[in-house]
């Protein structure tokens, strides 16, 4: 391929990328795909991550990922009733009233209900950790400026939900330094403990006081507009948004009724374009360099939509595999045209176009980092 | 241009208001310098003219602002965009995009500019700011200079008639700050801005301004004039203003030119006088020592063997630009921060390699940003946890803030101890396990006179009982008053490495104003000035 141009890519394409990827690993408990699409997930990060605070937030979502599992794992061993027959450990139980049937505390540990667990919580891992990729790859302050205009209303709350997850994550390196400044561990369940409440301060605090400097620099300012179509538009938006989250939600969760997934979806989005192309016309906003949709952009978004129609399409024609099998405790398979989804998925690697330089990284900004 | 008429704050939870019945007019094109104690309410002034206070903090506000004919209680701060600018105490966390450009055009892209009229004023603010080679850098990649000027020049391309600065200079190196400074200038100059800014740095500041309002907290009535009407009676004053009270020199001269053209008598006088300087110990104990130290953060190398040692009871101020290096040394010294080759030895043991307990005792840093340090809800919890950590008897710690801080309450969050409480807090909770190299990064940033003075005691009193004392900093009058010793550091290289004495009167950049005054002749501080006079006096 030729040279081409480094570019931001525009932050839409990697969250349309990333939320496909995560809507795949929604489909499925084989771990051998769950897996897969973390490798690929972590593969486009590494290619494409910019060398940004944000762009360390995967890490923290592995580690957020296993944490997932050990205590989905370990409430199945402590708390929920065995399945299978295959006792790993024999351990004493307390007996429960009958009326508490499904719970119980202590027993035996068996391999099924481990394995269950363990595919359950990798599920979730994945999704969380599919989120992680498209927080490190897009940039925070790009996204701000592509929001829609009309969820302007929502500015302060839109810029904290935003930014929060980065600040975080730039927020617990320093911490760690200041931690052994004060004599204190930097591992360990009491460090993340004794440090979480200054962290999610900090990083709040930061997050609004982003917010006021985007109001005073005259963030969602309009031109004059009666009152009753504004309270239309944002009646609109808000019925958009609740029909396309359980939309969404009737489409991802299997046990759902028919008319509560694409039916649903629709509406909201009807709705929601209503209001966004509404509220459009009052703003008075203006893109000195406007993010470009082009080629590139397609590719990525194709590439994630293209997975969840592999894996769903999968699902849907019954090809074995798709759900592993923890009773009885069989080895999964790999789904032929669910590894084509995880190839596609991998694609942004080499699609995306190669970040800018940003020049030499200043001390200032990274004088508190620590080795791991 | 900008009208306060009866205006009371009063913040949620607090039973008075932090401004009380405040009457102020500032007319257009004038520069206004707002000073005060930390705490004593200038921020919220500031915030008051475009809104933030009390659209965005909360609070009730009494009485009415106009800016512009436009009143802040009927106009969120959006709405007020077009006419005020305002530049936050810390650039970064207001920064809004990703690159310099696109920082510029922010706010032009909110207030609805035409692509072609932005494509204009974005040049034009690069040149006036001069951030033309910046324009492609990534924010984050920026000296602190270079962010403030950035900052700046974000506010300036939706030419705002009000400009608002919250310590502008107070994180900047003497070169730095004279740039934006200077850029501050010519927008009043050239383009009739009205600037309205806060800062503790007067000696830098006061010359340019043209009215100077005083705030002195606890919702006292403000006071406001020319600024040597002001600084006549003032009880914070910088010391070239301290040095012509000294001097009896009428009018009282607020730049180090107006001074050094009055000082020709006192040069006269002073003549075969020599400042009384730090006594010189003898050959002292080593208690650090760093050989040959390098660092890199990435490609970018932040120190290139650096060798310094430090004695018992020495204080020594390390010195330089943003981005000299003067941080990763401390951090360094400390043991924490990106791998490092060369040796580091404090009292015997690499601080990297000891456990977090023992490295409590051996040396300790109080960072760029104290609050870091502090977890806790109170006060009294805080002490009682750093007594815990320091393995010392409990209430070491709680002793040590009355001595220092005695105005610190138990009680209190230490989120709303002021700037400078926050640093004495943090300075007792490191003391306490009394290390033997106690290293300060920027202690100053945003500390008032007294606060400055009082940590300037405490420093001197540590190291006449043996405390070793590194601290990294732009203040060169606080330098001038307690460093024993100054290292200079340039692109993470010892460029000077001297007593304080030889080393700022070398530097016109880091010389104090009354060196700058009284040059040729070596006086660093107005107290020796002051001594010498005595003596003279007593003499004849």
């Amino acid at each position: 391929m030729a040279v081409r141009d480094r570019r931001w890519l525009h932050p839409g394409a990697w969250w349309l990328w990333a939320l496909g990827l995560a809507a795949a690993a929604s489909r499925t408990t084989n771990p051998l795909l769950l897996a897969m699409l973390i490798v690929a997930a972590a593969v486009v990060v590494h290619n494409r991550r910019p060398d940004a605070p944000w762009g360390r937030s995967f890490s923290f979502f592995l580690r957020l990922g296993l944490l997932v599992i050990v205590i989905r794992v370990a409430i199945q061993v402590l708390f929920v009733s065995s399945v299978g027959t295959t006792t790993l450990v024999e351990l004493p139980g307390v007996v429960l009233p009958s009326w508490m049937t499904g719970i119980r505390i202590g027993g035996d540990i068996r391999l099924e209900a481990l394995l269950m667990a363990f595919y359950d919580g990798l599920r979730l891992a994945t999704i969380l950790i599919c989120i992680g990729a498209a927080n490190s790859l897009a940039s925070p302050a790009r996204l701000l400026k592509s929001v829609p205009s009309a969820l302007y209303e929502l500015g302060v709350s839109i810029v904290v939900a935003l930014t929060f997850t980065p600040q975080l994550v730039s927020d617990v390196d320093r911490l760690r330094t200041t931690r052994r400044l004060r004599g204190r561990h930097t591992r360990g369940v009491r460090a993340v403990a004794g440090s979480a409440i200054p962290v999610l301060e900090g990083a709040l605090e930061r997050s609004v006081s982003l917010a006021a400097a985007m109001d005073s620099r005259g963030y969602g300012r309009r031109s004059s507009e009666p009152r009753h179509r504004r309270r239309l538009t944002s009646g609109l938006l808000l019925i958009g948004l609740v029909a396309a989250t359980l939309g969404v939600y009737g489409l991802v969760s299997s046990g759902s009724p028919a008319l509560l997934g694409l039916p649903m979806l629709l509406l909201g989005m009807v709705s929601a374009i209503a209001a966004l192309a509404m509220a459009g016309r009052s703003r008075v906003r203006t893109r000195y360099r406007p993010d470009p949709w082009a080629l590139p952009e397609w590719l990525v978004s194709a590439a994630g939509i293209a997975t969840v129609a592999l894996f769903a399409g999968a699902v849907w024609a019954g090809v074995p595999g798709m759900q592993a099998s923890f009773d009885p405790p069989i080895w999964p398979t790999l789904p032929l045209i669910a590894a084509l989804g995880i190839a596609v998925a991998m694609t942004p690697a080499i699609t995306a176009p190669p970040l800018p330089q940003s020049g030499p990284a200043h001390e200032a900004e990274k004088q508190t980092e620590v080795p791991a | 241009m900008i009208r306060f008429e009866n205006v009371s704050i009063t913040y949620p939870g607090q039973s008075r208001p932090v401004l009380k019945d405040v009457n102020l007019e500032i007319p257009e094109g004038e520069l206004v310098l707002v000073v005060g104690r930390t705490g004593s309410g200038k921020s919220t002034l500031l915030q008051a003219i475009n809104g933030l206070v009390p659209h965005f903090t909360g609070g009730t506000m009494q009485g009415r602002v106009l800016v512009n004919g436009r009143s802040t209680s009927e106009h969120p701060p959006r709405e007020l965009a077009d006419i005020v600018g305002v530049v936050p105490q810390d650039p970064m966390r207001g920064f809004v995009a990703d690159t310099v450009e696109e920082e510029l055009a922010y706010g032009m892209e909110c207030l609805g500019l035409a692509p072609d009229i932005m494509r204009r004023r974005v040049e034009e603010t690069l040149d006036l700011l001069g951030l033309a080679d910046l324009r492609h850098r990534a924010l984050r990649s920026l000296s602190g200079g270079q962010r403030q000027r950035v900052a700046i020049g974000a506010v300036l391309t939706a030419h705002p008639r009000v400009l608002v600065l919250d310590e502008p200079t107070s994180a900047l190196d003497p070169g730095a700050a004279e740039d934006v400074l200077a850029a501050l200038q010519r927008l009043v100059h050239d383009l009739g801005v009205t600037v309205v800014m806060a800062e503790h740095r007067l000696e830098r500041v006061v010359q340019y301004a043209d009215q100077v309002v005083v705030v002195p907290g606890s919702g006292q009535p403000l006071v406001h004039g020319s600024p040597s009407e002001v600084m006549l009676g003032s009880p914070i004053a910088p010391p070239v203003v301290q040095l012509g009270r000294l001097a009896e020199w009428n009018p009282l001269p607020l730049s180090v030119r107006d001074a050094r053209r009055a000082a020709g008598p006192l040069r006269d006088l002073l003549v075969g006088q020599h400042p009384r300087l730090h006594p010189v110990r003898e050959v002292v104990p080593t208690i650090a020592s760093a050989q040959n130290v390098s660092v890199r953060y990435g490609s970018h190398p932040a120190l290139r063997g650096v060798s310094l040692e430090i004695g018992e009871g020495q204080v020594v101020a390390l010195m330089g630009r943003n981005g000299a290096g003067k941080s990763t040394l401390l951090h360094s010294l400390v043991g924490v921060g990106p791998h490092r080759t060369g040796t580091v030895d404090v009292d015997g043991s690499d601080p990297a390699d000891l456990r977090a307990g023992e490295l409590l005792r051996v040396v300790g840093l109080v960072p760029q940003e104290p609050g870091d340090l502090l977890e806790t809800s109170s006060v009294a919890d805080e002490c009682r946890l750093s007594d815990r950590d320091a393995g010392c008897d409990s209430g070491t710690t709680r002793a040590l803030v009355a001595l220092m801080a005695p105005e610190i309450d138990d009680s209190t969050h230490p989120r709303d101890l002021s700037e400078g409480q926050r640093l004495l807090l943090v300075l007792c909770i490191i003391l306490a396990a009394r290390p033997r190299l106690l290293l300060l990064d920027e202690p100053t940033r945003g500390l008032d006179y007294p606060t400055k003075a009082r940590l300037a005691g405490i420093l001197s009193d540590l190291s006449d009982v043996g405390h070793a004392i590194v601290l990294a900093t732009h203040d060169v009058e606080l330098v001038a008053e307690v460093a024993h010793r100054v290292v200079m550091l340039a692109e993470g290289e010892v460029v000077a490495d001297g007593p304080t004495s030889h080393v700022v009167t070398a530097s016109p950049m880091f010389a104090p104003q009354v060196t700058k005054i009284l040059a040729p002749q070596a006086w660093l501080t107005v107290e020796q000035v002051e001594d010498a006079i005595t003596c003279v006096r007593d003499a004849g």
